[in-house]
This record gives structure tokens, sequence and C-alpha cells, in this order.
């Protein structure tokens, strides 16, 4: 670095470049304000809560940190969580439970590959594709529904275990949740696959005339969007623990709002895990903090959303002057 | 002429897909007649004033998210404002609900265009804020309808002057659409306003340059939005009788009905009768498929079926055109 340039360009410049100061430096001060509001509320039993919930929130958010990285999002990842945990949780008395994943399974990477299918070959818009799927699947699950009612419901204990259960006060979602993030964050830096996505979120004109085959790209992506968003409904059942028909309905939108507050750019090309890991951090700590506040229900929303307006918008400024 | 057919070839196929729905509801049901055009038209008006809202904002190259939420929120206001009060005071109330919707969507464009983050993500947001304004106003569903309002959605038109058997057929609900469309749609298309929403939304660089002032061109489509969200507000007040704060399914089949209806997301491309079009033909649909008796959640698969294969013809249908 140069003398002329001033403390402050300099910040705003290492900001830029490390686009995940900012959002942990935010965790922090969320942190804070929460001790403030509540003193003695930090306390090791508190973060692995918090970390158990987040858990759930930031694999889904994977979804849709990996498809907008290519200008894409997946709206039908949380019916596809959904589906997976119902399914697994009603064939496990009657098949066993390894059969009962792998089918649950199938059926996640099935819908995740209908969405590829569309999206990569026909080019239909992802936002497009995706809700159908989900509305598709969403009935086939109802009409699933009404033929299972009676079979009753099993969830196992491996679940339950990664799902609510702690070791030395750690949660034992993070068995399952490090290794995932991590080969996440491998595969988006190191890997080929990692670099076409961002090749074809960029500009997938330049991307294609590179010889990209950018169909195989997408298909590949989302089928394991797929994939991931069935992972994702396992660890909820087992932290949720019934069976529901939207179970994980109620985190689609969240999971968008984690990715984005996280710094991945909806037009893809930029952004990355990292990052959504602490979106999703953030958005659970500022859950707490709103149930804290004694605000009515409507409040409490209005207030979620402004904040994440702020945050993005923050983000944005921070990130664009570098 | 040929580039009429081509540009509307897309809505003169709905209106045929429509007339084919229409005459197979006779066919399954020999006595589908005014009635039940009657019950078509009041249950798909909210699912036309909300998908005429979004249209309006993806023509311009945005999209919005908290539709729904903003139609709850104009929902629980009229609602709440009309209970126990006169005729007048009703109608005053209405006129304010509108003004609430417009100057909501107004709110939502002015912050996706002072925040500069994409237009999704603003509206996603926004989506939160307003789900807790209508829960802020309204707990529980409650309130009440003014009965003439209710009594304008009802039943079929009847006009002073021309004999009752030739316009008893058309549901009010149907022309209460209409109106809405020519009143607040019309008179924009052929204003300045109207070209620059598709300025915008087909190029907001070359429209900047040539001297539209974007920013302000987009506030004034999210207005419009939400002045349609509002009429879908009081049109679910109309029908139910009671303000409903609990969002309901509007936004998905808003978005599948735009996309059917040949608007183009991403902006610039299709009208707004196409939609209107696109809303009646899954409408019809949901009604076939219960006279026939089909299980209710099948319905739900199908019309995901319809709106993926539909959109995946016309996907396939313009990468052929662009290679030839």
């Amino acid at each position: 670095m140069s003398a002329t340039l001033t403390p402050v360009t300099r910040l705003t410049r290492l900001l830029a470049q490390n686009p995940l100061i900012p959002l942990i430096l935010l965790l922090a001060g969320l942190v804070l304000v929460l001790e403030i509001m509540q003193p003695g509320i930090l306390s090791v039993f508190w973060i692995g809560n918090t970390i158990k919930v987040a858990i759930p929130l930031a694999m889904l958010a994977a979804c849709q940190t990996l498809t907008m990285l290519t200008g894409g999002i997946d709206l039908s990842a949380g019916t596809v969580a959904t589906i997976t945990a119902f399914v697994m949780a009603t064939l496990a008395p009657l098949l066993g439970v390894p059969e009962a994943v792998a089918i649950a399974l199938a059926c996640a990477l099935l819908a995740g590959a209908v969405n590829g299918f569309g999206i990569a070959i026909c080019r239909v818009h992802p936002l497009i594709m995706s809700l159908g799927t989900g509305l598709i699947a969403n009935g086939c699950l109802l009409v699933y529904q009404r033929y299972v009612i009676a079979t009753g419901t099993l969830i196992p204990d491996a679940l339950v275990w990664l799902g609510t259960g702690r070791t030395w006060g750690i949660p034992n979602g993070l068995v399952l949740f490090i290794p995932f993030a991590a080969l996440i964050i491998w595969g988006q830096r190191r890997t080929g696959f990692g670099r076409l996505l961002y090749a074809v979120g960029s500009n997938e004109g330049a991307a294609r005339l590179s010889g990209v085959r950018s169909w195989q790209v997408l298909l590949a992506l989302y089928t394991l969007s797929g994939l991931i968003a069935g992972l994702t409904g396992l660890i909820l059942i087992g932290l949720v623990k019934t069976p529901s028909l939207s179970l994980a309905l109620r985190l689609d939108l969240p999971s968008v709002a984690a990715a984005v507050v996280g710094g991945t750019s909806i037009f893809g090309g930029r952004g990355g895990y990292g990052g959504t890991i602490v979106g999703a951090l953030i958005l659970t700590v500022l859950t707490t903090m709103l149930t804290l506040l004694h605000m009515p229900e409507g409040a409490r929303g209005i207030l979620f959303g402004l904040i994440i307006l702020a945050v993005t918008a923050l983000y944005i400024r921070l990130t664009e002057k570098g | 002429m040929r580039r009429l057919l081509s540009d509307s070839g897309w809505t003169l196929g709905l209106a045929g897909l429509l007339a084919a729905l229409l005459v197979m509801t006779k066919l399954i049901q020999p006595d589908f007649g005014v009635s039940g055009l009657d019950s078509l038209g009041r249950a798909a008006l909210p699912f036309a004033l909300a998908t005429l809202g979004m249209a309006v904002v993806v023509i311009a190259g945005g999209i919005d998210l908290s539709l729904a939420s903003m139609m709850a929120v104009c929902s629980v206001t009229a609602a709440r404002m009309m209970e126990g009060a006169s005729d007048g005071q009703s109608a005053l109330a209405l006129i304010f609900v509108l003004a609430l919707g417009a100057a909501m969507g107004a709110l939502n464009g002015a912050l996706v265009v002072a925040s500069r983050v994409p237009d999704i993500v603003v509206t996603l947001a926004m989506l939160f804020v307003w789900q807790g304004t209508a829960l802020l106003i309204l707990n529980a569903p409650g309130g009440a309808a003014a009965p003439w309002l209710r009594a304008l959605g009802v039943g079929g038109l009847t006009l002073p002057l021309i004999p009752e058997a030739l316009t008893v057929w058309l549901p009010r609900s149907v022309i209460f659409l209409m109106v809405c469309l020519a009143v607040i749609w019309l008179p924009i298309r052929r204003s300045p306003l109207g070209l620059r929403f598709y300025a915008i939304g087909s190029d907001a660089l070359a429209a900047f340059r040539s001297g539209v002032p974007v920013g302000r061109t987009k506030i004034a489509a999210y207005a419009v939005t939400g002045l349609f969200a509002a009429l879908g507000g009081i049109a679910v007040t109309m029908s139910t009788g009671i303000g409903e704060p609990i969002p309901g399914p509007y936004l998905l089949a808003a978005v599948a009905a735009v996309v059917l209806g040949g608007v183009v997301l991403g902006g610039g491309r299709g009208g707004l009768i196409g939609p209107i079009l696109a809303v009646f033909v899954l409408r019809l649909v949901r009604m076939d498929l219960t006279l026939m008796s089909v299980d209710p959640n099948v319905t739900t698969i199908v019309e995901g079926a319809i709106m993926v294969v539909v959109v995946m013809l016309g996907g396939v249908l313009a990468m052929r055109g662009r290679r030839t």
C-alpha cells in the first residue's frame, strides 16, 4: 500500500476485499446488544442453542447461495426439505430407517433433477421453475399424506441425536454441519465446478464461448440443491421432532434472506457460503432479540423486514466502494 | 398484420384455451350457466387483481414479492374502517384504502430506487414489514364490509333501460375487474408513462440515456401495483365480508398467471389482457377438476404442472424462433 492512502480509504478497501469482516462485526454487535438487553443471557448453553437453530437455516440457505451464484434461485427448497422429512418419518416404521432415508433422499434428488431439467434444458426462469416444482411437489405430498396417515411415524434416534442432542454443551448438529460447510466452501473456491458456477453467473454468454456447457452445470447444480434441501429436512425433523406438512416452508424466505444478508448477489457471480453462514446466524440472533422485546408479533415482523433491508443496503454500499 | 398476429399470438392462444375450457365445463356439468359463471368470476376476482398488479411491475422490470401482504393490509384496513360505518363513511374508507395501497407501493418503489438493492430483495423484506403491519391493524380475522360493497360483487349485471335477460349472464365481478382495468391501466398505457414502464423494463440504461426519469418511473410502476393490491384487498373483504390479516395464496398464483399470460420476467414485454385470461384459465381448470370430483390436492399438482409445462413450451418455442 502506498503512503498516499488515507486510513479511511484503506479501511473501506479492506472491508470491500474481506466482506466477511463487517458481517462478523454486525453479528458481534447484535450479540452485544442482546447481552445489554438481558444481562447474563450469553452462555455456552445459549450459544449452543442459537447454533442448533441456525444450522437448518444455514443448510437451506446453501441451496440459495449456490443457485444465486449462477443468477438463479431455488424456491422449492423448503418444500423439498418438508417432503424428505415427512416421507422419511412415515416410511421408517414400515421399511426400516436406512431404506426410508434412501427413498426420502431419492425424492429430494428427483425434485432437484426436475428443476434442473426445466432450468438447464428448457431454459425456464429459475424463479418460475422452482416455484412450479414446489407447487407440484407440495400437491404430491398432500396426496401421499392421505395414504399414510394411519401407519404412524417414527423419527430415528440418530436424527434426534443430530438435531437436538449436545455433547459437552456443543450441539451435535455440528458433526454434520462443519464437514458440510467445509465441503461447500472448498467446492466453490477450489474445484472446477465451483469456478464454473461463478463463471456462468457473472456472464453466461462468455462462459459458453469459453467452452463451458452451461446446461450441464445448471443440471448438476439444481440436482445438488435438491439433495442439500433433503439433508436439511432430515436435520430439521430431528430438531422439531414432529413431522408436519409445513415443516420447512416457513424457512423458505428466511433462507433467501440469509444468503442475501450474507452478501451473495441475487444476480449471480458474487458472494460465497462463508457469508451465508454468518447471515443465518445474524437472522437467528435477530429473531431471539425480537422475541425478547415482548413486542406484538406484527411489530416483530416489521422490524425483521426493515433490518434485513437496512443490512443489505449498507452492505452493498460498503462492498461497492472498493 | 403478421406482426400483430405474432405479438398477440400468445394472448389469442390463451383466449382459445379459455374458450375450450368453458366448452369442456359445459360438457362436464350440463347445467353450468349463469350461477357457474358468477361463482367463477367471484373466485377469480382477487387473483385477477393481484395478477394485474404483478404484471405492471414485472413489465417495468421489477417484481413485487410483498403483493399479497399489501393486499392483507388493505383488506384489514378496509374491514376495520367499515365496521359499523354508514354508507358514505365506508365509501370514504375505500378511497382511503386505495390511497394507502398506492402509497405502500410507492414506498416499495422508493426503497428499491434509493437503496439500490435488487427489487426481489427489497420486496422480500417488505413482505415481512407489511405482514407485520396487517397483524398490528387486526390481530385475527374480523371487521365488516358495507352491505352495498358486498352486493357489488355478487350476481349478474343489471342495467336500467336494457332488458335484464341480455345482461344478466355477465357477472358483476367481471364487470368490476373490467372497470378497474379501464380506469387505471388504459389511461396509463396511452400516456407517456405507460411507454416509460416498457422502456425501463426492456433496457433501463437505454431508457435513461433517452431521457426517461428511471427512478421516478419505477416508483410510479410500484405505486400502480400497490393500487391494484389495494383493489385486491378490497375484493377479498368484499367476498368474505371480513378482513383477513394473514396473506392469502395470491403471491405465487399472481407470478404464475403473469408468466402464463405472456409477460416476460425481466420486463419490457407483454400486456395485461394475457395475464387476466391466464387467471381465468387457471381458476377454470381448478373448477373443472372440482366438478369432476378430483381430489383437491391433485388439483394443486395439475395447476403446477400446467404452469411449468406451458412456460417450458414457451421457452423451447422462443429458442427455436431465435435460431431460425
